[in-house]
């Protein structure tokens, strides 16, 4: 390995000591919303890549996180290692083949066919009822936790290892030739084709490694929630994920962190807020429901307006000001 | 050197040769039998009034724009590169206006102007194996190097937005260059510099070793490098010729010289 490798490597490994450092001093439902984070940060890493690098939209990143949960949830479980990897394949697969389409596809027409692939989740699952068990979903059995690890704990240290394989894979893509053609790609087609760079290859590719990093997301979702529904990988959960990387920051994988980060916060943070209020049960239900997704949207617009690089462009110009 | 027997009509001819090209947009016929050669090592100008066809010659050279009916050929063998092909085959063109990628540094845009040359699997590069680093390494120190030819160095590291306008044509052109071209297709590089840039751009082109052609509206710099020049009018060949023979010809000033300096 070489010099920038092994400084992503350093990095990675000091990052991800620090978080399992962290689940000392966390409590168990902290330390499972730190692994929601990590599982978070998989594909929101990937997502940012293929919207901010490659300057292609996906509406479809939580239908190829469910490919990859619904694999680890019908593969035997004694092996984990190996349902996740054989998860992030089938989600690299369902990536080609969704990559193919849309390297052919401009704007709305992108955001249209993802949209679409949404929709499949639940009309596969409902469809092949014998399979997948429909609305109600699978049970995940994951081997269990080690003795001398409490399995909140576990759990989190399962997770921040992918999302630390994850950036430290995608980091070292950036800083490459494939970063750059990426991103050549995304600025001007017709100049990167006479540079010799093949567009539709190009587009395909960067859709494949976000699809295997949702994959590997949506994995690590089975393992933590312990079972696999439709519900969980809803519309929903696209439009989080692309709310996510957009506050974050586009393009940045810091700015994907800080997405991931809100996506479990934010939520949490709203249900103590009208926990607090003097609501009807009915309405509070309500409003916890959909009251993240309302604040999302708005936030979107805001940063949108205000602040194009997100939460990591404002951190990294406050950090420029302080010296 | 020895050439395996060509399917050209009427035999190989080294270099880069259309044959009654002919393109049309809908109703609109852009070429009209278009016929030229571009001789191993010649500098030959296309000039001709706007919207005579000048970039639409590039673009059917390119695989942008398919011919209608015609032949084009490089070295002997038919020419049907899509556009991301070119590069491998050695042509290395610069678009009208500027064309660089905003979003990338002034040293990243020529890399990848040299992305033909680049190796490094995907895997190596996922785990950043050296021979991925390796790579990286040759590529910026040849980029810098083109930059520093074009006396643009110094900007290696800012974006492209940043720098005014006659420092992104030549971060443009050492992008076409760092491609190591057997042919640059230029299009209008002198647009909108000033008298010095353009003198310095005359002794830059003189100094090439590859063949080029120059689509530009600047008459005394397609003078001043051009072996050739192809005069083109409503997509129609009117003249060719040696730059002096062209400017004497009485056709070309009535379709285009004239034009000119009534402008
Ligand atoms: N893709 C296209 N579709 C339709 N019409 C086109 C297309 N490209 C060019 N044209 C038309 O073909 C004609 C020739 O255009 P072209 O760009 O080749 O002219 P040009 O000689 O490069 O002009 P200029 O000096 O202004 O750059 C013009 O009438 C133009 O409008
Ligand atoms: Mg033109």
């Amino acid at each position: 390995m070489a010099r920038v490798g092994l400084r992503h490597l350093t990095v990675t490994i000091a990052g991800a000591s620090a978080l399992v450092g962290l689940t000392y001093l966390l409590d168990p439902f902290r330390n499972y919303q730190l692994a929601t984070a990590a599982a978070y940060l998989c594909a929101t890493a990937g997502l940012t890549l293929l919207i901010g690098l490659n300057g292609q939209v996906s509406l479809g990143h939580g239908a190829l996180m469910a490919t990859g949960a619904y694999t680890v949830a019908l593969l035997p479980s004694g092996m984990l290692l190996l349902s996740v990897a054989a998860a992030v394949l089938v989600a690299t697969l369902a990536g080609a083949v969704v990559g193919v389409a849309a390297a052919r596809l401009r704007g709305p027409y992108l955001a249209g066919v993802t949209l679409a692939v949404t929709m499949v989740v639940p009309a596969v699952t409902t469809m092949a009822d014998a399979v997948f068990h429909g609305d109600q979903g699978l049970s995940v059995a994951a081997p269990p936790a080690p003795l001398w690890v409490a399995p909140e704990r576990w759990q989190a240290w399962q997770a921040i290892a992918a999302a630390a394989v994850t950036l430290f894979v995608l980091a070292n893509l950036l800083r490459s030739r494939f970063g750059r053609e990426w991103r050549a790609v995304r600025d001007d087609e017709v100049a990167a084709q006479l540079a010799g760079i093949p567009v539709a290859r190009t587009q395909v590719l960067a859709f494949v490694v976000s699809a295997a990093c949702a994959g590997l997301g949506g994995a690590m979702f089975a393992v933590l929630a312990q079972s696999v529904s439709p519900s969980t990988f809803s519309l929903t959960l696209s439009l989080y994920l692309l709310l996510a990387v957009v506050v974050g920051g586009l393009g940045s994988l810091a700015g994907a962190a800080w997405g991931a980060l809100l996506l479990v916060l934010l939520p949490d943070a709203i249900h103590s807020v009208t926990d607090g209020l003097p609501l009807g049960p009915d309405l509070a239900q309500r409003l916890t429901g959909n009251l993240p997704l309302a604040v999302f949207g708005l936030t979107l617009v805001l940063v949108v307006l205000a602040v194009p690089g997100g939460l990591q462009g404002l951190l990294v110009r406050a950090v420029r000001r302080l010296r | 050197m020895e050439r395996p027997p060509s399917p050209e009509p009427s035999g190989p001819r080294a270099g880069l040769v259309l044959r009654s090209v002919t393109v049309r947009f809908g109703g609109l016929l852009a070429l009209d039998e278009v016929s030229l050669h571009v001789a191993p090592g010649a500098v030959v100008g296309v000039i001709g009034p706007n919207g005579a066809g000048k970039t639409t010659v590039f673009n059917v050279i390119c695989g942008f724009v398919r011919p209608a009916a015609g032949w084009l050929g490089l070295d002997g063998a038919p020419l049907t590169a899509r556009p991301h092909q070119l590069a491998g085959l050695g042509i290395a063109r610069t678009l009208q206006g500027v064309g660089l990628f905003e979003g990338l540094t002034v040293l990243e845009n020529v890399m990848a102007g040299a992305t033909v040359s680049a190796r490094t699997p995907f895997a190596a590069a996922a785990l950043a194996l050296p021979g991925s680093e390796r790579e990286e390494r040759r590529l910026r120190a040849e980029a810098l190097a083109r930059l520093d030819e074009l006396g643009v160095a110094a900007h290696a590291d800012r974006m492209p937005g940043t720098l005014p306008y006659p420092v992104r044509k030549r971060v443009a052109l050492a992008r076409a260059l760092a491609a190591n071209p057997r042919l640059l297709l230029l299009d209008e590089p002198a647009g909108g510099l000033g008298p010095e840039d353009v003198a310095e751009l005359a002794d830059l082109i003189r100094g090439l070793t590859c063949s080029v052609m120059l689509v530009e509206h600047h008459m005394d710099l397609v003078m001043a490098v051009c072996d050739e020049l192809v005069v083109l009018d409503f997509g129609r060949v009117i003249a060719t010729g040696t730059p002096d023979a062209v400017r004497d010809d009485p056709v070309v000033a009535e379709a285009y010289l004239g034009a000119e300096v009534t402008a």
